[in-house]
């Protein structure tokens, strides 16, 4: 089982809600942080770093000695990752997409596949638990290539090891959002019922129910604000899956850096429950794929 | 002109409930909402639409079934698994996946291949109580967001010049990726709004190492700074390391939710301790960009 | 310099020579190409740029060259942008974007717009 934990906007409780389910977790886990521009999942989990390599993407190295400036490649090129400087053909590495069009297209071989530097990946176990995470290179702008780089080292560890993968995603519903929810079977929308909360829960809502997986919902602090949340659950037979109550010793827990199952047993018990409730999600969505 | 930005790193650490006090006590200025992923200031600010306009950006291939003779070659060659082989030997392409590099499109034998643009969202001049305000909304999922900040922090400084106001305040967007990055481009002072938790410092530290890098100038706001008093010295230490300056400790207050569900600047309700800091923090911000 | 100035291109808010520069290089509106013999410019138009989702200081290069300019004024140019027109020997000067297209060209002329030798602006259009 995949289960992807998001928010629509961040400092919602992600990364807490991650942690907290890490640490009550009895099957076998990988635990993934896909956040990666700010990852903090292992400001929680205190992993001990087993490897640390870097990532890295394809892109075009010219040799200007074969090119016959036909420009066929920057012709192809939607990212302007290659050129025609009038006479010259100039690359800038920064802006590829890694798409490959300009290595297949060149017509004299003056095109070799280099290398571009994304971020790092760092594995390790936290606990008991396998641990895995990205950190983005500072000045990278892009982050999908990183964090498919990480999902497919996720799918091949658990090709050869079957376990649970617990994904802690980058919060909102744009590209890399979406790049962390896509291939989950279940998602976790935490969201707080401020106003802002709300809304950004809402976008999140849209932006990812047209995938069809099972959703369920984390309100966290709750009591704080509205109740319109409910009611769009409600609506919407989205089931709210916990509620994290308001509570000063949580944000307080949190600043020194502890998983709050520690606050209290009650806090641990609601995790415990809350994972029941995610695994009763992935099997009902099982048995109604089973049914269709 | 002068143009401030507010940007956290990390979500949640109040970011735009601050941004929305400034507008409140900020005068002759274009209110500028870059976090366009997740826009929130409106909910404060009650924008109401001047003017409309659609936001294409990109394209995205598109494949014609009654040209294509399903050869395959398009699923290939996409590095980014875009192209779907149906059960009955049709291909499609999953939009959501699709990268718009055109590959599939330049070397379909058949020229069965569409790239048509899209439509990606919609932005917005509006009016607010505090003025006048620029801000968009992507449809969900879609990227391009870069290019979005940039268009608005465009139309902000039209505006700024026709209405002869000398101040764009913009509510930035979280992370350290694209978006950010575009939003900083022309800025001259970013504001990092941080909270003394382990994800706060990390983030705000790697936020204020983007900002050096593009070289632009930054203060920055404890906020929730009575949280944990230990990791509010650490920030200040590091913030005096690398010459930031610290130009608010705000204290964690539910007033901020209060005006949140009653749709208000946190300045605009009555007096509380809070509101004098932000009151504060604003004038050492203004002192900063002359 | 080594070669005769001929043509000088402007980032413009508008068409003509008594036109606001526009401040952004990129992402600017367009681009008047001012004849130095003649003072006269010819307009073009930087429509498919401003849209691009990104590199659109490189095409604004290209179309820079493209229309035989050998010296490119404006306000921030980013540093892929600059790398660009370098490599076709193309003069850059920075910092113009509180003229008119005019006075940035006469002052240019005038030798009181240093060739820049790096961008101003960092990355990222």
């Amino acid at each position: 089982m995949i289960v992807t934990v998001a928010s629509g906007k961040g400092g919602t409780g992600k990364t807490t809600v991650t942690a907290s389910l890490a640490t009550i977790w009895q099957s076998k886990l990988l635990t993934v942080d896909l956040d990666v521009e700010e990852p903090n999942l292992h400001l929680f989990l205190h992993p001990e770093i087993e490897t640390t390599s870097t990532a890295e993407m394809e892109i075009p190295v010219l040799d200007l000695s074969k090119c016959s400036l036909c420009g066929k490649c920057a012709e192809l090129c939607q990212f302007k990752a290659i050129t025609m400087m009038g006479k010259f053909l100039m690359t800038f590495p920064d802006m590829c997409h890694g798409c490959g069009g300009c290595l297949a297209i060149c017509p004299d071989g003056a095109l070799s596949p280099g290398r571009r530097e994304l971020g790092e990946i760092i594995r390790g176990r936290a606990g008991k638990a396998d641990f895995i995470m990205g950190r983005i290179r500072i000045g990278e702008a892009m982050t999908p290539p990183l964090m498919n780089i990480i999902k497919d080292e996720v799918a091949a560890t658990i090709r050869e090891n079957p376990m649970d993968v617990l994904i802690d995603a980058p919060p909102g519903v744009s590209c890399p959002a979406v790049t962390s929810v896509i291939d989950s079977d279940v998602i976790v929308l935490v969201t707080d019922s401020t106003p802002f909360g709300f809304h950004d829960f809402v976008l999140a809502w849209e932006a990812f129910s047209p995938f069809g997986k099972p959703m369920g919902v984390v309100i966290n602090r709750a009591g704080l604000g509205a109740s319109e949340i409910y009611r769009f659950c409600a609506d919407k037979s989205l089931p709210v899956l916990a509620e994290i109550p308001y509570d000063r010793a949580i944000a307080e827990a949190y600043s020194k850096g502890q998983v709050i199952t520690t606050v209290s047993e009650n806090l641990r018990e609601l995790f415990v429950t809350l994972k029941q409730q995610i695994e009763n999600l992935a099997a009902g969505a099982g048995q109604e794929a089973d049914h269709a | 002109m002068r143009e401030i930005l507010i940007i956290s790193g990390k979500g949640g650490t109040g970011k735009t409930s601050l941004t929305a006090a400034f507008a409140h006590l900020a005068k002759n200025k274009v209110l500028c909402d870059l976090d366009v992923d997740a826009p929130d200031l409106h909910l404060l600010l009650a924008p109401e639409h001047e003017s409309e306009v659609e936001f294409w950006a990109g394209n995205e291939a598109r494949i014609d079934q009654d040209t294509c003779q399903q050869c395959g070659l398009c699923r290939e060659m996409c590095r980014y698994g875009a192209v779907i082989e149906h059960d009955d030997g049709h291909f499609s392409v999953d939009s959501l996946r699709c990268e718009g590099c055109k590959v599939c499109v330049s070397f379909c034998p058949d020229e069965a291949i569409e790239f048509p643009e899209k439509h990606c969202g919609q932005w917005y001049i509006s009016s607010t109580r505090f003025g006048a305000m620029v801000h968009a909304r992507l449809f969900p999922g879609e990227e391009n967001s870069g290019r979005l900040v940039a268009l608005l922090k465009q139309e902000a400084k039209k505006l700024a010049e026709e209405r002869h106001l000398d101040l764009i305040l913009s509510d930035g967007a979280p992370g350290i990726g694209c978006p950010v990055i575009s939003s900083l481009s022309g800025t001259d002072l970013a504001v990092l709004v941080t909270e003394p938790t382990p994800s706060g410092r990390h983030d705000l530290e790697r936020v204020a190492s983007l900002c050096d890098h593009f070289k632009v100038a930054t203060a920055v706001i404890i906020n929730k700074f009575d949280l944990n008093s230990e990791q509010t010295a650490s920030i200040e230490g590091f913030c005096r390391e690398k010459n930031y300056p610290v130009v608010g400790k705000l204290p964690h207050d539910k007033v901020i939710t209060e005006a949140m569900v009653q749709r208000l600047a946190v300045t605009e309700l009555a007096e509380t301790g809070l509101s004098l800091e932000i009151e504060k923090t604003w004038q050492k911000i203004m002192q900063l960009v002359p | 310099m080594d070669t005769e100035i001929k043509k000088i291109a402007v980032s413009s808010d508008g068409p003509t020579l008594d036109d606001k520069v526009d401040s952004r290089f990129g992402r600017a509106g367009g681009f008047v190409v001012v004849d130095v013999a003649t003072m006269t410019g010819e307009y073009i138009d930087n429509g498919a740029s401003q849209v691009m989702a990104q590199g659109a200081g490189i095409q604004a290069a290209e179309l820079v060259a493209g229309a035989g300019a050998d010296v490119l004024l404006s306000g921030y140019v980013g540093p892929k942008a600059f790398q660009a027109l370098n490599a076709v020997g193309i003069i850059v000067g920075q910092d113009c974007d509180d003229f008119t297209v005019r006075e940035a060209v006469e002052r240019f002329l005038a030798g009181k717009v240093p060739a820049a030798d790096g961008p101003n602006r960092e990355g990222h259009s």
